[in-house]
Protein backbone atom coordinates (compact mmCIF):
# COMPACT_ATOMS: atom_id res chain seq x y z
CA UNK A 1 0.00 0.00 0.00
CA UNK A 2 1.20 3.55 -0.64
CA UNK A 3 -0.16 6.01 2.08
CA UNK A 4 0.42 9.80 1.28
CA UNK A 5 0.41 12.38 4.49
CA UNK A 6 -0.41 15.67 4.60
CA UNK A 7 2.24 16.15 1.33
CA UNK A 8 3.22 19.34 0.32
CA UNK A 9 5.35 21.36 -1.96
CA UNK A 10 5.80 24.87 -1.86
CA UNK A 11 7.99 26.72 -4.61
CA UNK A 12 9.20 30.43 -2.68
CA UNK A 13 10.21 32.97 -5.29
CA UNK A 14 11.27 36.46 -3.87
CA UNK A 15 7.87 37.78 -3.98
CA UNK A 16 5.42 34.99 -3.57
CA UNK A 17 4.45 31.51 -2.72
CA UNK A 18 2.68 29.16 -5.24
CA UNK A 19 1.86 25.76 -3.03
CA UNK A 20 1.49 23.43 -5.97
CA UNK A 21 0.72 20.25 -3.21
CA UNK A 22 -1.10 21.21 -0.54
CA UNK A 23 -1.37 19.07 2.29
CA UNK A 24 -2.42 16.19 0.42
CA UNK A 25 -3.84 12.71 1.79
CA UNK A 26 -4.24 9.60 -0.30
CA UNK A 27 -4.07 5.87 -0.02
CA UNK A 28 -3.42 3.74 -2.42
CA UNK A 29 -3.96 0.23 -2.62
CA UNK A 30 -1.67 -3.01 -3.99
CA UNK A 31 -2.25 -3.81 -7.54
CA UNK A 32 -4.70 -0.76 -7.95
CA UNK A 33 -4.57 1.58 -10.77
CA UNK A 34 -5.23 4.73 -9.29
CA UNK A 35 -5.99 7.86 -11.74
CA UNK A 36 -5.26 11.43 -10.36
CA UNK A 37 -7.07 13.72 -12.50
CA UNK A 38 -7.02 17.38 -13.10
CA UNK A 39 -6.74 20.30 -15.10
CA UNK A 40 -3.37 22.21 -15.86
CA UNK A 41 -1.97 23.65 -12.87
CA UNK A 42 -4.06 21.38 -10.44
CA UNK A 43 -0.33 20.25 -8.78
CA UNK A 44 -0.86 16.30 -10.07
CA UNK A 45 2.36 16.60 -12.34
CA UNK A 46 4.10 17.76 -9.00
CA UNK A 47 2.36 15.18 -7.24
CA UNK A 48 3.71 12.26 -9.16
CA UNK A 49 7.28 13.67 -9.10
CA UNK A 50 6.73 13.65 -5.13
CA UNK A 51 6.17 10.00 -5.22
CA UNK A 52 10.03 9.52 -6.41
CA UNK A 53 11.26 12.49 -5.46
CA UNK A 54 12.04 13.92 -8.77
CA UNK A 55 10.71 17.03 -6.59
CA UNK A 56 11.78 17.67 -2.70
CA UNK A 57 8.96 17.39 -0.65
CA UNK A 58 8.33 20.46 1.28
CA UNK A 59 6.63 18.34 3.93
CA UNK A 60 4.79 15.36 3.99
CA UNK A 61 5.03 11.46 4.52
CA UNK A 62 5.15 9.29 1.22
CA UNK A 63 5.24 5.10 2.59
CA UNK A 64 5.41 2.76 -0.25
CA UNK A 65 5.92 -0.69 0.83
CA UNK A 66 6.58 0.37 4.83
CA UNK A 67 9.41 2.59 3.50
CA UNK A 68 9.19 6.29 4.60
CA UNK A 69 10.80 8.04 0.87
CA UNK A 70 11.09 11.08 2.01
CA UNK A 71 13.25 10.15 4.75
CA UNK A 72 16.14 8.09 2.34
CA UNK A 73 19.21 9.03 2.19
CA UNK A 74 20.50 9.46 -1.42
CA UNK A 75 21.64 5.96 -1.93
CA UNK A 76 18.58 4.18 -0.70
CA UNK A 77 16.42 6.66 -2.78
CA UNK A 78 18.68 5.95 -5.97
CA UNK A 79 17.95 1.67 -4.70
CA UNK A 80 14.34 2.45 -4.24
CA UNK A 81 13.84 4.61 -7.44
CA UNK A 82 14.92 1.51 -9.14
CA UNK A 83 11.31 -0.14 -8.10
CA UNK A 84 9.92 2.71 -9.17
CA UNK A 85 9.17 3.00 -12.77
CA UNK A 86 7.77 5.65 -14.19
CA UNK A 87 6.68 6.63 -18.25
CA UNK A 88 6.43 9.98 -19.80
CA UNK A 89 4.20 12.30 -21.92
CA UNK A 90 7.30 12.43 -24.23
CA UNK A 91 8.77 9.09 -23.25
CA UNK A 92 11.93 10.50 -23.01
CA UNK A 93 13.73 8.21 -24.63
CA UNK A 94 17.44 8.05 -25.55
CA UNK A 95 18.11 9.12 -29.19
CA UNK A 96 21.23 7.53 -29.11
CA UNK A 97 20.37 4.20 -28.06
CA UNK A 98 18.07 1.52 -30.27
CA UNK A 99 15.16 -0.21 -28.25
CA UNK A 100 16.98 -2.60 -27.16
CA UNK A 101 19.68 -0.40 -25.58
CA UNK A 102 17.18 1.95 -24.25
CA UNK A 103 15.24 -0.86 -22.12
CA UNK A 104 18.56 -2.19 -21.14
CA UNK A 105 19.68 1.10 -19.88
CA UNK A 106 17.88 0.96 -16.16
CA UNK A 107 19.33 -2.44 -16.38
CA UNK A 108 22.61 -1.41 -16.44
CA UNK A 109 22.07 1.32 -13.83
CA UNK A 110 21.06 -1.49 -11.64
CA UNK A 111 24.50 -3.12 -12.42
CA UNK A 112 22.79 -6.69 -13.75
CA UNK A 113 25.50 -8.80 -15.90
CA UNK A 114 25.05 -8.54 -19.51
CA UNK A 115 23.48 -12.05 -20.35
CA UNK A 116 20.78 -11.76 -18.03
CA UNK A 117 20.43 -7.72 -19.26
CA UNK A 118 19.96 -9.50 -23.09
CA UNK A 119 17.56 -12.21 -21.62
CA UNK A 120 15.74 -9.63 -19.36
CA UNK A 121 15.14 -6.91 -22.66
CA UNK A 122 13.89 -9.45 -25.01
CA UNK A 123 11.25 -10.29 -22.23
CA UNK A 124 9.68 -7.34 -22.08
CA UNK A 125 10.39 -6.64 -25.73
CA UNK A 126 7.81 -9.49 -26.40
CA UNK A 127 5.40 -8.03 -23.47
CA UNK A 128 4.93 -4.78 -24.93
CA UNK A 129 4.61 -6.25 -28.45
CA UNK A 130 7.58 -4.82 -30.22
CA UNK A 131 9.13 -8.54 -31.51
CA UNK A 132 10.78 -7.35 -34.80
CA UNK A 133 12.22 -3.74 -33.42
CA UNK A 134 14.93 -4.62 -31.26
CA UNK A 135 17.73 -2.59 -33.32
CA UNK A 136 15.46 0.10 -34.45
CA UNK A 137 16.06 4.08 -33.28
CA UNK A 138 13.18 5.59 -31.55
CA UNK A 139 13.62 8.09 -34.76
CA UNK A 140 12.04 5.25 -36.36
CA UNK A 141 9.33 4.35 -34.64
CA UNK A 142 5.44 6.06 -34.39
CA UNK A 143 4.49 7.30 -30.89
CA UNK A 144 2.95 4.36 -29.45
CA UNK A 145 5.53 2.56 -30.26
CA UNK A 146 7.99 4.78 -28.66
CA UNK A 147 5.56 4.91 -25.46
CA UNK A 148 5.97 1.04 -25.41
CA UNK A 149 9.44 1.09 -25.31
CA UNK A 150 9.23 3.26 -21.94
CA UNK A 151 6.45 0.87 -20.70
CA UNK A 152 9.42 -1.65 -21.09
CA UNK A 153 11.91 0.41 -19.46
CA UNK A 154 10.15 1.08 -17.18
CA UNK A 155 9.48 -2.80 -16.22
CA UNK A 156 12.65 -3.65 -16.28
CA UNK A 157 13.78 -3.95 -12.78
CA UNK A 158 10.71 -5.77 -11.91
CA UNK A 159 8.82 -2.58 -10.34
CA UNK A 160 6.46 -2.52 -7.47
CA UNK A 161 4.95 1.07 -8.42
CA UNK A 162 4.66 2.15 -12.27
CA UNK A 163 4.06 6.40 -12.43
CA UNK A 164 1.87 7.62 -15.81
CA UNK A 165 3.02 11.57 -16.00
CA UNK A 166 0.49 12.28 -18.84
CA UNK A 167 1.64 8.76 -20.77
CA UNK A 168 -1.48 9.34 -23.36
CA UNK A 169 -1.57 12.98 -23.89
CA UNK A 170 0.80 13.17 -26.72
CA UNK A 171 -0.91 10.52 -28.77
CA UNK A 172 -4.28 9.82 -30.92
CA UNK A 173 -7.63 8.65 -29.48
CA UNK A 174 -6.42 5.10 -31.24
CA UNK A 175 -3.05 4.55 -30.17
CA UNK A 176 -4.06 6.08 -26.70
CA UNK A 177 -6.64 3.41 -26.43
CA UNK A 178 -3.70 0.71 -27.37
CA UNK A 179 -1.37 2.50 -25.07
CA UNK A 180 -4.59 1.91 -22.19
CA UNK A 181 -5.13 -1.94 -23.26
CA UNK A 182 -1.57 -2.57 -22.45
CA UNK A 183 -1.32 -1.04 -18.76
CA UNK A 184 -4.55 -3.14 -18.11
CA UNK A 185 -2.38 -5.96 -19.21
CA UNK A 186 0.56 -5.51 -17.57
CA UNK A 187 -1.73 -4.39 -14.58
CA UNK A 188 -3.06 -8.04 -14.46
CA UNK A 189 0.22 -9.88 -15.70
CA UNK A 190 1.96 -8.44 -13.23
CA UNK A 191 -0.31 -7.21 -10.66
CA UNK A 192 1.53 -3.88 -10.26
CA UNK A 193 0.49 -1.01 -8.93
CA UNK A 194 -0.35 1.83 -11.39
CA UNK A 195 -0.50 5.47 -10.70
CA UNK A 196 -1.84 7.63 -13.25
CA UNK A 197 -2.26 11.63 -13.76
CA UNK A 198 -4.07 12.50 -16.92
CA UNK A 199 -6.36 15.25 -17.68
CA UNK A 200 -8.70 13.03 -20.09
CA UNK A 201 -11.72 11.87 -18.49
CA UNK A 202 -11.42 8.99 -21.06
CA UNK A 203 -8.03 7.12 -19.05
CA UNK A 204 -9.72 7.24 -16.32
CA UNK A 205 -12.93 5.88 -17.70
CA UNK A 206 -11.03 3.40 -19.27
CA UNK A 207 -8.69 1.82 -16.74
CA UNK A 208 -8.91 2.91 -13.19
CA UNK A 209 -10.58 1.76 -10.77
CA UNK A 210 -10.07 4.48 -8.58
CA UNK A 211 -9.85 8.17 -8.95
CA UNK A 212 -8.93 11.25 -6.73
CA UNK A 213 -10.20 14.94 -8.60
CA UNK A 214 -7.45 17.81 -8.38
CA UNK A 215 -7.71 21.03 -8.21
CA UNK A 216 -5.63 23.92 -6.30
CA UNK A 217 -2.98 21.16 -5.30
CA UNK A 218 -5.56 19.13 -3.30
CA UNK A 219 -7.78 16.81 -3.80
CA UNK A 220 -11.46 17.80 -3.80
CA UNK A 221 -13.19 14.02 -4.52
CA UNK A 222 -11.80 10.58 -4.64
CA UNK A 223 -13.56 7.42 -4.64
CA UNK A 224 -14.40 4.04 -6.89
CA UNK A 225 -14.07 5.06 -10.43
CA UNK A 226 -17.72 4.28 -10.63
CA UNK A 227 -18.82 6.14 -7.97
CA UNK A 228 -17.21 9.59 -9.00
CA UNK A 229 -18.49 9.03 -12.77
CA UNK A 230 -22.21 8.20 -11.49
CA UNK A 231 -22.50 10.99 -8.52
CA UNK A 232 -19.69 13.63 -9.13
CA UNK A 233 -20.27 16.46 -6.74
CA UNK A 234 -17.48 19.08 -7.41
CA UNK A 235 -17.80 21.36 -9.97
CA UNK A 236 -14.99 20.72 -11.53
CA UNK A 237 -15.79 16.58 -11.33
CA UNK A 238 -18.94 16.96 -13.00
CA UNK A 239 -16.87 19.26 -15.82
CA UNK A 240 -14.80 16.24 -16.35
CA UNK A 241 -17.57 13.90 -16.42
CA UNK A 242 -19.21 15.61 -19.19
CA UNK A 243 -15.67 15.21 -21.22
CA UNK A 244 -16.85 11.56 -21.77
CA UNK A 245 -20.71 11.84 -21.33
CA UNK A 246 -22.04 14.55 -22.86
CA UNK A 247 -23.64 17.21 -20.86
CA UNK A 248 -26.50 16.02 -18.62
CA UNK A 249 -29.91 16.81 -20.12
CA UNK A 250 -32.08 19.61 -18.43
CA UNK A 251 -35.30 19.34 -17.18
CA UNK A 252 -36.67 20.98 -20.34
CA UNK A 253 -35.62 19.02 -22.44
CA UNK A 254 -37.05 15.81 -20.90
CA UNK A 255 -40.91 17.60 -20.23
CA UNK A 256 -40.50 18.23 -24.66
CA UNK A 257 -39.43 14.21 -25.16
CA UNK A 258 -42.12 13.28 -23.14
CA UNK A 259 -44.85 15.84 -24.65
CA UNK A 260 -43.82 14.34 -27.97
CA UNK A 261 -45.64 11.08 -27.23
CA UNK A 262 -49.25 10.53 -27.19
CA UNK A 263 -49.31 7.62 -25.27
CA UNK A 264 -47.13 4.94 -23.58
CA UNK A 265 -44.37 5.99 -20.97
CA UNK A 266 -40.66 7.62 -21.48
CA UNK A 267 -38.74 6.07 -18.98
CA UNK A 268 -34.99 7.08 -17.67
CA UNK A 269 -32.80 3.99 -17.63
CA UNK A 270 -29.52 4.23 -15.86
CA UNK A 271 -27.12 1.76 -16.44
CA UNK A 272 -24.55 1.66 -12.91
CA UNK A 273 -21.85 -1.04 -13.99
CA UNK A 274 -22.94 -4.65 -14.55
CA UNK A 275 -21.82 -5.91 -18.06
CA UNK A 276 -24.95 -8.55 -17.98
CA UNK A 277 -27.60 -5.79 -18.59
CA UNK A 278 -26.01 -5.09 -22.39
CA UNK A 279 -29.45 -7.07 -23.79
CA UNK A 280 -32.06 -5.40 -21.49
CA UNK A 281 -33.71 -3.91 -24.26
CA UNK A 282 -34.59 -7.07 -26.88
CA UNK A 283 -35.16 -9.25 -23.80
CA UNK A 284 -38.10 -6.31 -22.91
CA UNK A 285 -39.30 -6.93 -26.31
CA UNK A 286 -39.36 -10.36 -26.82
CA UNK A 287 -40.99 -10.55 -23.05
CA UNK A 288 -43.74 -8.12 -22.73
CA UNK A 289 -45.85 -6.87 -25.82
CA UNK A 290 -44.34 -3.54 -25.85
CA UNK A 291 -42.68 -1.60 -28.18
CA UNK A 292 -39.15 0.10 -27.17
CA UNK A 293 -38.27 3.31 -28.52
CA UNK A 294 -34.41 4.64 -27.94
CA UNK A 295 -34.70 8.28 -27.49
CA UNK A 296 -31.50 9.64 -26.38
CA UNK A 297 -28.49 8.08 -24.39
CA UNK A 298 -24.97 7.69 -23.71
CA UNK A 299 -23.41 4.70 -22.51
CA UNK A 300 -19.69 4.09 -21.98
CA UNK A 301 -17.78 0.91 -20.61
CA UNK A 302 -15.62 1.47 -17.54
CA UNK A 303 -13.66 -0.75 -15.74
CA UNK A 304 -16.47 -1.85 -13.65
CA UNK A 305 -18.61 -2.34 -16.80
CA UNK A 306 -21.23 -0.13 -18.42
CA UNK A 307 -22.24 2.95 -16.89
CA UNK A 308 -24.54 5.73 -18.43
CA UNK A 309 -28.35 6.80 -19.06
CA UNK A 310 -30.80 6.07 -21.98
CA UNK A 311 -34.19 7.25 -22.42
CA UNK A 312 -36.71 5.32 -24.02
CA UNK A 313 -40.76 5.67 -25.13
CA UNK A 314 -42.12 2.21 -23.88
CA UNK A 315 -45.17 1.83 -26.02
CA UNK A 316 -48.18 -0.82 -25.45
CA UNK A 317 -51.21 -1.19 -22.88
CA UNK A 318 -50.61 0.24 -19.25
CA UNK A 319 -50.60 -3.37 -17.90
CA UNK A 320 -47.50 -4.35 -20.09
CA UNK A 321 -45.93 -1.66 -19.07
CA UNK A 322 -46.54 -1.67 -15.84
CA UNK A 323 -45.23 -5.06 -15.92
CA UNK A 324 -41.73 -4.49 -18.13
CA UNK A 325 -41.14 -1.54 -15.83
CA UNK A 326 -41.44 -4.01 -12.76
CA UNK A 327 -39.06 -6.29 -14.52
CA UNK A 328 -36.21 -3.63 -14.98
CA UNK A 329 -36.32 -2.68 -11.69
CA UNK A 330 -35.20 -6.08 -10.37
CA UNK A 331 -32.09 -6.08 -12.06
CA UNK A 332 -29.20 -3.86 -11.44
CA UNK A 333 -30.13 -1.27 -13.57
CA UNK A 334 -32.17 1.64 -12.28
CA UNK A 335 -35.49 2.55 -14.46
CA UNK A 336 -37.23 6.12 -13.20
CA UNK A 337 -40.77 7.07 -14.99
CA UNK A 338 -40.37 10.28 -16.21
CA UNK A 339 -43.74 11.19 -16.14
CA UNK A 340 -47.28 9.65 -17.72
CA UNK A 341 -47.55 11.16 -21.47
CA UNK A 342 -50.99 12.87 -21.96
CA UNK B 1 57.36 18.85 -63.55
CA UNK B 2 57.14 19.28 -59.90
CA UNK B 3 60.36 20.91 -59.29
CA UNK B 4 59.90 23.26 -62.47
CA UNK B 5 56.70 24.80 -60.24
CA UNK B 6 58.18 24.30 -56.75
CA UNK B 7 62.23 25.06 -57.55
CA UNK B 8 63.13 25.97 -53.97
CA UNK B 9 60.66 23.24 -52.29
CA UNK B 10 62.87 20.71 -50.44
CA UNK B 11 60.52 17.74 -50.59
CA UNK B 12 62.11 15.95 -47.04
CA UNK B 13 62.38 19.40 -45.82
CA UNK B 14 58.45 20.01 -46.68
CA UNK B 15 57.59 15.86 -45.46
CA UNK B 16 59.21 16.54 -42.17
CA UNK B 17 57.14 20.16 -41.17
CA UNK B 18 53.92 18.23 -42.19
CA UNK B 19 54.46 15.54 -39.76
CA UNK B 20 55.36 18.29 -36.95
CA UNK B 21 52.15 19.58 -38.07
CA UNK B 22 50.07 16.48 -37.65
CA UNK B 23 52.19 15.98 -34.43
CA UNK B 24 51.22 19.57 -33.35
CA UNK B 25 47.33 19.26 -34.03
CA UNK B 26 46.74 15.32 -33.17
CA UNK B 27 48.16 15.90 -30.22
CA UNK B 28 46.68 19.38 -29.02
CA UNK B 29 43.59 18.03 -30.47
CA UNK B 30 43.03 15.30 -28.03
CA UNK B 31 44.31 16.89 -24.94
CA UNK B 32 41.68 19.44 -26.36
CA UNK B 33 39.12 16.96 -26.21
CA UNK B 34 39.62 15.63 -22.56
CA UNK B 35 40.66 18.99 -21.04
CA UNK B 36 37.43 20.73 -22.74
CA UNK B 37 35.34 18.28 -21.91
CA UNK B 38 35.89 18.15 -18.05
CA UNK B 39 36.01 22.21 -17.95
CA UNK B 40 32.45 22.30 -20.09
CA UNK B 41 30.90 19.37 -17.52
CA UNK B 42 31.74 21.15 -15.16
CA UNK B 43 30.72 24.58 -16.21
CA UNK B 44 27.20 22.56 -17.10
CA UNK B 45 27.00 20.38 -14.22
CA UNK B 46 27.37 23.85 -11.23
CA UNK B 47 25.24 26.11 -13.29
CA UNK B 48 21.80 26.63 -11.75
CA UNK B 49 19.07 23.70 -11.39
CA UNK B 50 21.71 20.88 -11.94
CA UNK B 51 23.20 18.43 -9.73
CA UNK B 52 26.25 20.04 -8.71
CA UNK B 53 24.64 23.37 -9.08
CA UNK B 54 26.99 25.70 -6.83
CA UNK B 55 27.61 29.14 -8.03
CA UNK B 56 30.87 30.01 -6.79
CA UNK B 57 32.57 26.71 -8.34
CA UNK B 58 30.64 27.94 -11.76
CA UNK B 59 31.83 31.57 -11.31
CA UNK B 60 35.34 30.79 -10.76
CA UNK B 61 35.38 28.15 -13.76
CA UNK B 62 33.32 30.59 -16.03
CA UNK B 63 35.84 33.45 -15.48
CA UNK B 64 39.03 31.44 -16.39
CA UNK B 65 37.03 30.20 -19.40
CA UNK B 66 36.52 33.60 -20.30
CA UNK B 67 39.88 35.10 -19.58
CA UNK B 68 41.73 32.66 -21.24
CA UNK B 69 39.43 32.98 -24.02
CA UNK B 70 40.07 36.41 -24.73
CA UNK B 71 44.36 36.35 -24.58
CA UNK B 72 44.93 36.45 -28.44
CA UNK B 73 46.45 33.28 -28.87
CA UNK B 74 50.29 34.46 -30.14
CA UNK B 75 50.03 36.52 -27.44
CA UNK B 76 49.46 33.14 -24.92
CA UNK B 77 52.22 31.72 -26.66
CA UNK B 78 54.78 34.52 -25.11
CA UNK B 79 53.16 34.46 -21.71
CA UNK B 80 53.24 30.87 -21.26
CA UNK B 81 57.13 30.96 -22.36
CA UNK B 82 57.82 30.18 -18.48
CA UNK B 83 55.41 27.22 -17.87
CA UNK B 84 56.13 25.49 -21.06
CA UNK B 85 59.86 25.76 -20.32
CA UNK B 86 59.37 24.09 -16.74
CA UNK B 87 57.03 21.32 -17.42
CA UNK B 88 58.25 20.36 -21.64
CA UNK B 89 62.06 21.80 -20.73
CA UNK B 90 62.25 23.28 -23.89
CA UNK B 91 60.70 26.54 -25.63
CA UNK B 92 61.25 25.21 -29.35
CA UNK B 93 60.11 22.33 -31.37
CA UNK B 94 56.36 21.77 -31.80
CA UNK B 95 56.73 20.10 -28.06
CA UNK B 96 57.27 23.08 -26.76
CA UNK B 97 53.98 24.43 -28.89
CA UNK B 98 51.67 21.89 -26.80
CA UNK B 99 50.81 23.31 -23.48
CA UNK B 100 50.16 26.94 -25.29
CA UNK B 101 47.58 25.00 -28.05
CA UNK B 102 46.20 22.93 -25.06
CA UNK B 103 45.52 25.71 -22.82
CA UNK B 104 44.51 28.17 -26.03
CA UNK B 105 42.11 25.71 -27.59
CA UNK B 106 40.35 24.05 -24.36
CA UNK B 107 38.31 26.80 -23.00
CA UNK B 108 37.01 27.68 -26.18
CA UNK B 109 36.09 23.96 -26.82
CA UNK B 110 34.78 23.98 -23.18
CA UNK B 111 32.13 26.51 -23.78
CA UNK B 112 31.08 24.25 -27.00
CA UNK B 113 30.94 21.50 -25.23
CA UNK B 114 28.87 23.49 -22.75
CA UNK B 115 26.01 24.82 -25.16
CA UNK B 116 26.30 20.92 -26.62
CA UNK B 117 25.04 19.43 -23.11
CA UNK B 118 22.31 22.07 -22.36
CA UNK B 119 21.04 20.75 -25.58
CA UNK B 120 20.74 17.64 -24.44
CA UNK B 121 16.55 17.15 -23.29
CA UNK B 122 15.94 17.80 -20.21
CA UNK B 123 13.04 15.01 -20.08
CA UNK B 124 15.94 12.59 -20.32
CA UNK B 125 18.20 13.58 -17.59
CA UNK B 126 14.91 13.12 -15.73
CA UNK B 127 14.15 9.89 -16.65
CA UNK B 128 17.71 8.75 -16.04
CA UNK B 129 17.55 10.39 -12.48
CA UNK B 130 13.71 8.61 -11.99
CA UNK B 131 15.76 5.09 -12.82
CA UNK B 132 18.21 6.01 -9.89
CA UNK B 133 21.12 6.71 -11.93
CA UNK B 134 24.09 8.20 -10.60
CA UNK B 135 26.00 11.02 -11.54
CA UNK B 136 28.75 8.56 -13.22
CA UNK B 137 26.07 7.27 -15.16
CA UNK B 138 24.09 10.34 -16.02
CA UNK B 139 27.77 11.78 -17.36
CA UNK B 140 28.78 8.79 -19.06
CA UNK B 141 25.79 6.85 -20.25
CA UNK B 142 23.56 9.67 -20.60
CA UNK B 143 25.15 13.70 -21.35
CA UNK B 144 28.01 12.22 -23.75
CA UNK B 145 26.29 9.91 -25.81
CA UNK B 146 23.33 12.22 -26.33
CA UNK B 147 25.54 15.34 -27.41
CA UNK B 148 28.16 13.80 -29.63
CA UNK B 149 27.16 14.90 -32.75
CA UNK B 150 27.33 18.49 -31.49
CA UNK B 151 31.02 17.26 -29.64
CA UNK B 152 32.18 16.29 -32.77
CA UNK B 153 31.13 18.87 -34.61
CA UNK B 154 32.71 21.09 -31.83
CA UNK B 155 36.11 19.46 -31.99
CA UNK B 156 36.43 19.64 -35.53
CA UNK B 157 35.93 23.35 -35.73
CA UNK B 158 38.36 23.59 -32.43
CA UNK B 159 41.00 20.83 -34.83
CA UNK B 160 40.73 23.63 -37.45
CA UNK B 161 41.26 26.51 -35.58
CA UNK B 162 44.36 24.73 -33.99
CA UNK B 163 45.72 23.99 -37.27
CA UNK B 164 46.05 27.29 -37.89
CA UNK B 165 47.29 28.15 -34.28
CA UNK B 166 50.30 25.75 -35.14
CA UNK B 167 51.32 27.92 -37.75
CA UNK B 168 51.18 30.57 -35.85
CA UNK B 169 53.18 28.90 -33.14
CA UNK B 170 55.64 27.68 -36.34
CA UNK B 171 56.34 30.73 -36.93
CA UNK B 172 58.31 31.60 -33.39
CA UNK B 173 59.93 28.08 -33.67
CA UNK B 174 57.91 25.34 -33.44
CA UNK B 175 58.28 23.80 -36.52
CA UNK B 176 55.92 22.46 -38.69
CA UNK B 177 54.67 23.84 -42.32
CA UNK B 178 54.39 27.69 -40.40
CA UNK B 179 57.74 27.44 -39.57
CA UNK B 180 58.74 26.26 -42.52
CA UNK B 181 56.88 28.87 -45.10
CA UNK B 182 57.98 31.78 -42.56
CA UNK B 183 61.59 30.92 -42.83
CA UNK B 184 62.68 29.31 -45.90
CA UNK B 185 59.82 30.89 -47.76
CA UNK B 186 58.95 34.57 -46.42
CA UNK B 187 62.35 35.40 -45.43
CA UNK B 188 64.23 33.69 -48.16
CA UNK B 189 61.39 35.42 -50.11
CA UNK B 190 60.98 31.71 -51.89
CA UNK B 191 57.07 32.15 -52.34
CA UNK B 192 56.38 28.28 -53.95
CA UNK B 193 57.74 27.18 -50.44
CA UNK B 194 54.84 29.65 -49.18
CA UNK B 195 52.40 28.18 -51.58
CA UNK B 196 53.46 24.70 -51.18
CA UNK B 197 52.92 24.68 -47.18
CA UNK B 198 49.11 26.82 -47.82
CA UNK B 199 48.12 23.98 -50.16
CA UNK B 200 49.35 21.48 -47.87
CA UNK B 201 47.32 23.05 -44.67
CA UNK B 202 44.57 23.73 -46.40
CA UNK B 203 44.41 19.85 -47.35
CA UNK B 204 44.74 18.93 -43.91
CA UNK B 205 41.59 21.18 -42.88
CA UNK B 206 39.55 19.25 -45.35
CA UNK B 207 40.80 16.17 -44.07
CA UNK B 208 39.84 17.24 -40.56
CA UNK B 209 36.56 18.91 -42.19
CA UNK B 210 35.61 15.51 -43.32
CA UNK B 211 36.49 13.36 -40.98
CA UNK B 212 34.71 15.69 -38.26
CA UNK B 213 31.23 16.11 -40.65
CA UNK B 214 30.79 12.10 -41.58
CA UNK B 215 31.61 11.06 -37.96
CA UNK B 216 29.11 13.70 -36.90
CA UNK B 217 26.33 12.86 -39.46
CA UNK B 218 27.13 8.83 -38.91
CA UNK B 219 26.44 9.10 -34.66
CA UNK B 220 23.18 11.42 -35.17
CA UNK B 221 20.63 9.22 -35.22
CA UNK B 222 17.28 11.45 -34.15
Amino acid sequence: MISIKSLSKIYKSKHNEVKAVDHLNLNIKNGEIFGVIGYSGAGKSTFIRLLNRLEEPTEGEITINGKDITKLGSRSLRKERQKIGMIFQHFNLLWSRTVLENISFPLEIAGVPRDERKKKVLELIKLVGLSGRENYYPSQLSGGQKQRVGIARALANDPDVLLCDEATSALDPQTTDDILDLLVDINNKLGLTIILITHEMHVIQKICHRVAVMEGGKVIEQGDALDVFMHPKEKTTKRFVQQVMGPEQDQAFIESLIKSYESGKVVRLHFVGESTNQALISELSKTFDININILQGNITQTQEGAYGTLFVHLDGTNEEIEKAINFISKTSVEVEVQSYAE
Amino acid sequence: MLSNLFPNVRMEELWTATEETLYMTGISVLGTLIFGIILGLLLFLTDRGNIWENKATNFVIATVVNVFRAIPFIILIFLLFPFTDFIMGTIRGPKAALPALIIGASPFYARMVEIALKEVDKGVLEAAKAMGAKTSHVIMKVLLPESMPALISGITVTAISLISFTAMAGAIGAGGLGDLAYRKGFQRWDFDVVFACTILIVFIVFIFQFIGDFTSRKMDKR
